[in-house]
């Protein structure tokens, strides 16, 4: 039991507290940067290897678009479907093996990731279908290559709505984040399980919680803000970017 | 300039298959301004794709500038896209994008230094009227302003041919006309090859000098404004120069006169008056300006039968004009 008048409460949990969220940033951090790396080009290729896609037929042959399009479909729901807890043990080996240990705030990054890039790729995705065909049509007829319609047309054009899906992955990752400290990741989530679970510290947990709260919030009105930023047509005629943000809702509703 | 030759093509398999094109063929020579008309779902949008290849074709060739398209490999077909600008009923501008942007798109497909593409921006966007426009994005914009974009963008890379899909069907009346007015100074000064398909018939008459009619992916015809119009029976020219039903009084005879090219302004009426001392009704008018030419169809009421007045309407043919008689006694 912790003794909430002792002079040392405060600057200790402060010290906890901070020790936990560098951790958290840590964690989050990295495994958000492998998530953009990795999700964005697999979300574009899940959009471009469908039929009559900008990569149907990749090096060439439909087969080949085919054939990867059917296995990142299979990877993507079946990381997107396997509860986190179940993923997080499964990914030991492979954990162990990119980092060394399985235990620790850099081999929570691994899993993290891992949960997040499926997610990611369906928002890229999202975002990308939603890219007028009309774009891709024109720039086909300005004589582009394909290289080019993703760099200058489906990536700038889908960049609000792909930060909206990165606030989302974020506030999943930050998430998950905490569940991964109670197998000694570290981290808020750690913090709030040790001294708010285990030696029943209530102000912990309060603490902890309002910390989280507050770097969801400062992270989800930063990239709402660049979302917007970058949305030059707010309110297009089609209706695209209700139905995004639609989108994006029901899918925050469900982590 | 733009050879299209025995092109079909067909969506779908078994019970859902639909011919969009069907064995069509099209020549549209060097600096023309060539409209394709037909209603909804005729095959236009098909055909006009099919002609920088964003719809391959089934069967049968295209040729642009000397180029045969069908034959060349994709990156090939790339370069070549490059020669041919395209401009969409919808615009298809990048919203991410500000106006001068979009217009260094096309600039920046084909590999031009920041420099240059600045340069050469300034200088599209003020042939068509936006250079004060340069920093606003698409959504800042009216819909002729977007058109104009559109060209400007499709203009940017210098191409040879210039394919308009509808490209004032989202426009108000105002704005087509000056956007057509646009299409035809960039024809006529630019020295453009212009196809352009529409399903109205008042964007041909502007601005083409040749037409055709497309219909369940067959073209019913073909050729220049000024000789569709003196050719009996053309049902392009019957649509360009709408006179109505025909509604013919007892003891009466109504032909229609077609009028084109040097006859035109040749007091034809007055002097078959005089001449045949008549009392002549004029039932309708429909006279234009076409390809720099008068043309147009006169619809006349005469008195008496048509066979009294078979020596008026041989008269009026051995002028040139071209006569039928569309109602009356014995007609
Ligand atoms: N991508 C497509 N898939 C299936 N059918 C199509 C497609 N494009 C056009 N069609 C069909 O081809 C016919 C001609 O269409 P289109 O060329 O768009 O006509 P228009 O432009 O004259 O209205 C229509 O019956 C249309 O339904
Ligand atoms: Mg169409």
């Amino acid at each position: 039991m912790i003794d909430v008048n002792s002079p040392t409460f405060w600057p200790e949990l402060i010290q906890v507290v901070l020790v936990g969220l560098g951790q958290t940033l840590y964690m989050v951090g990295f495994a958000l940067l492998f998530t953009i790396i990795i999700g964005l080009p697999l979300g574009i290729l899940l959009v471009g290897t469908e039929r009559g896609g900008l990569f149907e037929r990749l090096f060439g042959s439909t087969r080949v678009g085919r054939v990867i399009h059917t296995v990142l479909e299979f990877v993507v729901n079946l990381g997107r479907s396997v509860p986190f807890i179940i993923l997080m043990i499964a990914v030991i080996p492979f954990t162990r093996f990119v980092v060394g240990t399985f235990i620790g705030s850099t081999a929570a990054i691994v899993p993290l990731a891992l949960v997040a890039i499926p997610f990611f790729a369906r928002m890229v995705e999202i975002g990308i279908k939603e890219v007028d065909p009309g774009l891709t049509e024109a720039a086909h007829s300005l004589g582009a290559t394909r290289w080019q319609i993703v760099t200058k047309i489906l990536v700038p054009e889908a960049l609000p709505s792909m930060f909206l899906g990165l606030a989302t992955t974020i506030t999943s990752i930050i998430n998950f984040s905490a569940m991964v400290g109670t197998v000694a990741g570290g981290g808020l989530g750690d913090v709030a399980f040790r001294y708010g679970y285990q030696r029943f510290s209530t102000i912990h947990i309060v603490v902890v919680v309002i910390v989280i709260f507050v770097i969801v919030m400062i992270l989800q009105a930063v990239l709402t803000y660049f979302a917007k930023r970058f949305a030059r047509n707010s309110f297009d005629e089609k209706g695209g970017r209700a139905s995004r943000r639609l989108a994006a809702d029901t899918l925050t509703g469900g982590i | 300039m733009i050879s299209i030759s025995s092109v079909s093509k067909s969506f779908g398999a078994g019970e859902r298959r639909t011919v969009a094109l069907d064995n069509v063929s099209l020549e549209v020579a060097r600096g023309e301004m060539f409209g394709v008309v037909g209603q909804s779902g005729a095959g236009k949008s098909t055909l006009i794709r099919t002609v920088n290849l964003l719809e391959r074709p089934d069967s049968g060739t295209i040729t642009v500038d000397g180029v045969n398209l069908t034959a060349l490999r994709a990156q090939e077909l790339r370069i070549a896209r490059q020669g041919i600008g395209m401009i969409f009923q919808h615009f298809n501008l990048l919203s991410s994008r500000t106006v001068q942007g979009n217009v260094e798109l096309a600039l920046e497909v084909i590999g031009r230094d920041p420099r240059e593409r600045k340069r050469r921006a300034a200088e599209i966007l003020d042939l068509v009227g936006l250079t004060a426009k340069a920093g606003s994005y698409p959504a800042q914009l009216s819909g002729g302003q977007k058109q104009r974009v559109g060209i400007a963008r499709a203009l940017a890379a210098n191409p040879s041919v210039l394919l308009s899909d509808e490209a004032t069907s989202a426009l108000d009346p105002e704005t087509t006309r000056s956007i057509l007015e646009l299409l035809r100074t960039i024809n006529t000064e630019l020295g453009l090859t212009v196809l352009l398909i529409t399903h109205e018939m008042d964007v041909v008459k502007t601005v083409c000098d040749s037409a055709a009619l497309l219909e369940g992916g067959r073209i019913l015809e073909h050729g220049k404004l000024v000789e569709l119009i003196s050719t009996p029976g053309s049902r392009l020219a019957r649509d360009l120069f709408p006179l109505g039903a025909v509604t013919v009084r007892p003891g009466t005879t109504v032909i229609d006169i077609t009028f084109s090219g040097g006859n035109a302004d040749r007091p034809v009426i007055a002097q078959l008056a005089r001449d045949h001392s008549l009392d002549i009704s004029i039932l309708g008018a429909a006279i234009e300006t076409i390809a720099g030419n008068q043309a147009g169809r006169t619809r006349l009421e005469l008195p008496g039968t048509a066979q009294a007045h078979s020596a008026i309407i041989s008269d009026l043919r051995a002028q040139g004009l071209l006569v039928e008689v569309v109602g009356g006694e014995a007609a």
